[in-house]
């Protein structure tokens, strides 16, 4: 493989935030970057095996019948490759085995729960134990949210960082893990990368609208314990330029927007790491 | 086999589903619910193992993590309490999508498509606990739950349940056996059996239409032609059909094109008015545009499904707005659902196929409060706005488009019919393959080929229905449920497909369907060759007629050259789309569709697109006097400012804008909510829609319907006026900004029904002539619109009729976002400036109808002092000078000052008797008149001397300052302190009325 980091985008059945998601790779230092149909996957026509950096942006797969992300996971999970006859859950496994990165964005977020590759303990990729549910609210939102950055997280996207600020939107972004057991192994491996908080405290917080859907403990994203792979429900790729902040009328801000770093860190990771 | 799996939230976690139900119905029934829990069913008729459906159930419709299933009642695997089981399913028929999607799960899992006799619907169950009676529960499933019109329901008591051990499993199947077959009307008939035959056919073709067709197939030649092809002397059904839906005033505007005798009774003045369209709204792009030359930048105005003009050296930007406001009566989810998908495919089939960028929508509803009796039909304008909304949010939300810009206007003439307007905006390249983007043409033996969705029973007679009253009679059938996946998927394919250059044409399927599609492509080529039994079909059963006019969603029509024709099946297919050749288009001069071999519609073209003479109409004005509003001598004004500031047509829409995804595709700049809490009320929308560039486009409209009760003239001045206001507060260029007029009418021809008819049409005489003379003199071209005739409600012996209401939409290019300014205050110690000249105009206002009467002056434009200052503020914005701009509309300068001081979280501190004003003696009035082309600026102290220099003479005055103080502080005219409220109490006021 050349000395360049490729990242791949995958779109298609409701996938609607592969635009930006692709511009915040090349924003963050993708010397190459393609978004790709799941159908041109299937057909072959793209492998994930060409790639460093697997994303999976925000949208509506299915419309969000059955669940958000639910029919995408099953379509991925029986999804065969044409020609090789190869599923595509093997692809996607060797991808990560081979320490590639993966970055899924709210509906992408979703997917990578439905799927199981988040928390990803014990290195299972097809176990589900944790899951996104309708807010509170029971009502979708378009919110900008504070949030808190784990320090002590593996996480490789977040490495450095502390406090951020992106929007949510969403309706089923309320975190669940299927018992208190895993929830206690997600906090004391320090898997939870993401908490919302109230900004007039900066501290994590339950209280609505800050925390915008009723997530246990905040949370707003999680890692695996690799720090590889990472799902978040607020999206980093919205806000690419200092434009794109709500405020940026009343306030001064840098030009670039806050969501790039997480793309440049993986990026970067990539780079040291793969190449 | 047929069976039911159900699938809940475990009862360990919060059903926030069922919580949100229970908290409606006990707020908007008033029925004592205590708790619901819901449940999904899915109804699965397929040939499978009985492990097959076990695995289905666990694998992809339950989630293990916060889900159980069960393939009986899961209500009692559970053993929870309630006291009602309810459950509530589609019709048969309606579109599922959840069901389409879980089939298609299926589909997957089984390996193979389901045959035609296999599918899963979908269904919920609200397991009910109070102590409620039956026939609360009937109220529940019929006022809160579900829409009889396309949903059906069951009712049990818990112990009734139980004993029948859950429900039966039931799939609701269209079953219509009966066979394809062509049926023939004889129109040679007594005039009163040929009206009743488009009466009872929902044809919407008068008597006079009727005859030109029994005349046109009367004629010798005619005759042969079609003995020839195997038909008779005898209209067919299909033939009827598709006249009656291209004759509609829905897709022909009979109205806009016919011709007027108007007389003003107040001067005396009377002359001939022909084609509004034409003299009224074509004739003054047309001369703008020679106005500008070479410079021109409109590229395709009023001949595609939408505009077209250009962005910069690499893209073209469309524009459509359309309105869905009878199916959205009926079935408000539905139909605004249909409303924003369907508008999405304008743009998207606009030249060779645009990429869509963002949407916008306008509401007018009646007061959500309503507490008066509701007409026969109609449903409680709560459960309108709450299912408008909802499908607005679905419809945009899930294609992946931001909703940038809307509003909502309430007045209670809107009970009768709801106003939903929907637009989209689309980009494409400047050239596609080579070509201008905004050019397409099939040419002769082009391929039709269908695309998207499948046609079933949805929608018909939508063209001709619309073209009517609401009334009893209004066919259930005209709602469709939109699929914005399936459109989707579709968009994503046949924009691959357009960069391939594997099509020459491609249009929309929309009002009157194939029929409308096909029929206005073969203008191109002049004539097409349709086999009608080719088209995929959702279900068995429909009639040839029925395939032809189906309005049934999410299609497209192309014309493909035979080359491309295996390439473009190819990528369908890998894509996903499902896409069917169904004929040709030919130069044969006829309107050809055949069923299995046999003709079944034989007409020429010219005679379907041209046979109709112009309508004949009459219109007379008379300036209508209303009493004045009495006002108090010493108004408190806090308080009147208060009760403003909470009124439906000003207070915050934040509820509504929150469930909107704004900022999708990351290009929003400004955005609808603003200010230091993100809360306060943007004027108007702007976005980057290329990522290399820093010019950007702004979205903006306006709308002021309450005004044509005077006078629609000044209505239609006030609503341009307005667009183009909201616009520059944030920073748009006058130099390239385009108008779009969408007009929505109660029926305006005399008639029996309508005795009024004569002054409906002299109001809509009057309007255009307005948006004629403005949109010429600010040099704004309108590039598109709609209109929409008939917006009247009549059951019995009620009549609803709506105000006739103008939405003016604009689009203008900002040259560098960075540039952009928002309405709320930024600084404490900034000067607060007004622009424009404030009148006695009090005259159909927010203030006077909050006393209780309408008055008689109503606001004007003037125009020629108002252009001055909008050129001045553009430069003022271009030099960065401007850190607030907001516009002056309803509650006049009070609320605009309120507003601006709220969003930016300080105080303001105004002295009133630095307004520019004319024969104003009262604070009031300067407070809440609704005088036009004015703003509230701010503008940091060391950039006043150049500011004020750029406004040079054109009407303004520093009239305050920002503070740091959390008050609104007024002087009066009489030099004393008039209002003191602090700006909490001020946003409470205006955040608390729609805080649903």
């Amino acid at each position: 493989m050349s000395k360049q980091v490729k990242a791949i985008v995958l779109t298609g059945y409701g996938t609607n935030c592969e635009t930006e998601m692709a511009h915040a790779c090349k924003l963050g230092g993708a010397e190459q970057v393609d978004i790709a149909h799941i159908s041109e996957l299937i057909h072959g026509e793209f492998s994930l095996d060409d790639y460093h950096f697997l994303n999976l942006p925000g949208g509506f797969l299915d419309g969000d019948d059955l669940g958000a992300g639910q029919a995408g996971a099953h379509r991925m999970k029986y999804a065969v490759v044409k020609q090789s006859g190869e599923k595509l859950q093997e692809q996607l496994i060797r991808f990560i085995d081979a320490g590639k990165l993966i970055m899924g964005v709210c509906n992408g977020f979703q997917l990578m729960v439905k799927m199981g590759l988040l928390p990803g303990f014990d290195n299972k990729h097809d176990d589900r134990q944790v899951s996104l549910t309708y807010n509170d609210s029971s009502r979708f939102e378009d919110r900008w949210t504070t949030l808190r950055v784990d320090e002590h997280s593996p996480c490789v996207f977040t490495k450095d960082l502390t406090d951020l600020y992106y929007p949510i939107r969403h309706g089923e972004g309320k975190f669940v893990a299927k018992d208190d057991k895993t929830l206690k192994r997600l906090q004391d491996d320090k898997l939870v990368v993401l908490r919302y908080t109230d900004p007039a405290t900066g501290q994590p917080t339950m209280g609505y609208p800050a925390n915008p859907n009723g997530s246990p403990d905040s949370i707003a994203g999680i890692c695996d314990p690799t720090g590889r792979l990472f799902g978040l429900m607020p999206h980093p790729e919205a806000f690419l330029h200092r434009t794109n902040h709500p405020r940026w009328t009343r306030e001064e801000l840098p030009e670039e927007g806050q969501g790039v770093v997480l793309f440049r860190n993986g990026i970067n990771f990539i780079r040291e790491n793969l190449l | 086999m047929l069976a039911r799996i159900q699938v809940g939230i475990k009862p360990v976690f919060t059903d926030s589903f069922g919580e949100k139900t229970r908290a409606k119905i006990r707020g908007d029934l008033k029925i004592p619910v205590d708790s619901i829990r819901t449940i999904k069913v899915f109804t699965v008729e397929a040939d499978i193992s009985p492990e097959q459906l076990e695995e289905t159930a666990h694998g992809p419709y339950c989630d293990p993590v916060i889900q159980d299933y069960s393939l009986g009642p899961l209500s009692m695997d559970w053993g929870i309490d309630f006291d009602w089981m309810i459950e509530i399913g589609f019709r048969p028929g309606v579109t599922d999508n959840e069901g389409r999607t879980a089939a298609q799960a299926l589909e997957l899992l089984i390996g193979r498509k389901l045959g035609r006799h296999e599918a899963v619907y979908t269904s919920t169950q609200y397991l009910v606990s109070g102590k409620i009676s039956l026939e609360e529960a009937e109220t529940i499933a019929r006022k809160g739950l579900a829409n009889e019109l396309i949903q059906r329901f069951t009712i049990l008591p818990k112990d009734d349940f139980v004993k029948a051990g859950g429900l039966k499993p039931y799939a609701p199947k269209v079953m219509d056996k009966s066979k394809a077959r062509m049926a023939e009307i004889d129109l040679h008939v007594a005039d009163e059996e040929l009206v009743r035959i488009s009466k009872e056919g929902v044809l919407a073709l008068t008597l006079e239409e009727m005859k030109i067709i029994r005349n046109y197939l009367d004629r010798p030649d005619i005759t042969e032609q079609r003995k020839a092809q195997g038909l008779s002397e005898k209209v067919t059904d299909v033939e009827l059909e598709a006249l009656a839906q291209s004759w509609s005033e829905h897709c022909k505007h009979k109205i806009f094109s016919g011709d007027i005798d108007y007389e003003d009774a107040e001067t005396g003045e009377k002359k001939k008015v022909s084609n509004l369209f034409d003299s009224c709204i074509r004739r003054p792009t047309s001369d703008i545009r020679a106005k500008l030359g070479e410079n021109d930048w409109c590229l395709s105005v009023f001949k595609d499904n939408a505009g077209v003009i250009r962005f910069d050296d690499n893209w073209n930007i469309v524009f459509k707005v359309e309105t869905h406001n009878s199916p959205s009566a009926l079935d408000p989810y539905g139909g605004a659902l249909t409303g924003i998908v369907g508008v999405n495919r304008d743009p998207f089939g606009t030249g060779m196929g645009a990429k869509l960028i963002c949407n916008t929508n306008m509401f007018c509803f009646a007061t959500p409060f309503y507490d008066k009796e509701i007409p026969a039909r109609l449903l409680h304008p709560k459960r309108i706005f709450e299912g408008v909304r909802e499908g607005v949010e679905h419809g945009g939300n899930k294609s992946g488009i931001p909703t940038v810009n809307g509003s909502l206007y309430f007045d209670d003439r809107y009970a009768g019919k709801p106003l939903v307007f929907c637009g989209t905006i689309g980009i494409m390249p400047k050239l596609v393959n080579g070509q201008p983007s905004e050019y397409k043409k099939a040419l002769p033996g082009d391929i039709i080929v269908m695309t998207g969705g499948r046609i079933g029973k949805d929608g018909i007679h939508g063209a001709t229905f619309s073209s009517e009253e609401l009334n009893e009679n209004s066919p259930a059938t005209a709602v469709q449920i939109g699929d914005p996946i399936t459109q989707k998927k579709m968009f994503d394919c046949l924009l691959k497909a357009r960069d391939m250059g594997l099509y020459r044409c491609i249009t929309d399927n929309g009002a009157g369907g194939l029929s409308s599609s096909v029929g206005e492509m073969g203008e191109d080529t002049n004539g097409f060759e349709l086999h009608l039994d080719k088209a995929p079909l959702k279900y068995a059963g429909l009639q040839p007629w029925e395939i032809f006019l189906s309005e049934a969603q999410e299609r497209m029509t192309l014309a493909i050259q035979p080359e491309k024709l295996d390439e473009f099946m190819a990528l369908c297919e890998k894509m996903d789309t499902e896409a069917t050749v169904l004929g040709t288009f030919t130069d044969s001069g006829k309107f050809h569709c055949l069923y299995n071999g046999k003709t079944v519609a034989y007409l020429d073209m010219a005679f379907v697109h041209e046979g109709l003479p112009p309508m004949q109409m009459v219109a007379r004005w008379q300036q209508k006097v209303y009493e004045e509003p009495k006002l108090s001598q010493s108004p408190d004004l806090g308080k009147e400012l208060k009760g403003l500031l909470g009124r439906l047509n000003i207070c915050s829409k934040e509820y509504v804008v929150r469930q909107y995804d704004h900022e999708v595709q990351g290009a929003g700049v400004v955005k609808p909510l603003t200010g230091v809490a993100n809360d306060g009320p943007s004027d108007a929308a702007v976005i980057r829609p290329v990522f290399d560039s820093f010019a950007g486009l702004v979205i903006a409209h306006g709308v002021c319907p309450r005004y044509s009760d005077i006078d629609t003239y000044h209505m239609a001045a006030c609503a341009i006026d307005e667009a183009i206001r909201n616009a520059l507060c944030v920073g748009a260029t006058m130099s390239v900004m385009a108008g779009l007029d969408n007009f929505c009418w109660c029926d305006p021809i005399l008639s029996d029904k309508t005795p009024d008819g004569d002054y409906k049409l002299a109001q809509l005489v009057r309007a255009n002539e307005a948006l004629a003379h403005y949109a010429r003199f600010y040099g704004v071209p309108p590039i598109s619109g709609k209109d929409s005739m008939k917006n009247d409600y009549q059951v019995g012996g009620t009549k609803i009729s709506i105000p006739p209401t103008l939405l003016f939409s604009v689009i203008a290019k900002i040259n560098d976002i960075r540039k952009a300014v928002t309405m709320d205050a930024k600084k404490a110690g900034d000067f607060v400036y007004v622009l424009g000249t404030t009148y006695d105009e009090l005259g159909a206002s927010e203030y006077a109808d909050m006393h209780g009467a309408l008055g008689n002056s109503v606001p004007k434009v003037r125009e020629q002092d108002a252009l001055p200052r909008y050129q001045a503020l553009e430069k003022a914005m271009a030099e960065q000078l401007v850190a607030s701009c907001h516009d002056c509309s309803d509650g006049g300068l009070g609320v605009a000052l309120a507003e601006t001081g709220f969003a930016g979280g300080f105080g303001l501190d105004i002295d009133l008797r630095q307004v520019p004003t004319t024969n104003i003696d009262r604070d009031d009035v300067l407070l809440f008149a609704e005088s036009q082309s004015r703003f509230v600026v701010t503008i940091s102290p060391d950039k006043t001397d150049a500011f004020e220099q750029i406004m040079a003479d054109t009407g303004w005055a520093r009239i305050g300052t920002v503070t740091e103080e959390q008050s609104f502080v007024a002087m009066g005219l009489g030099g004393d302190n008039v209002l003191s409220e602090t700006m909490a109490d001020l946003k409470k006021t205006w955040q608390e009325t729609l805080n649903f």
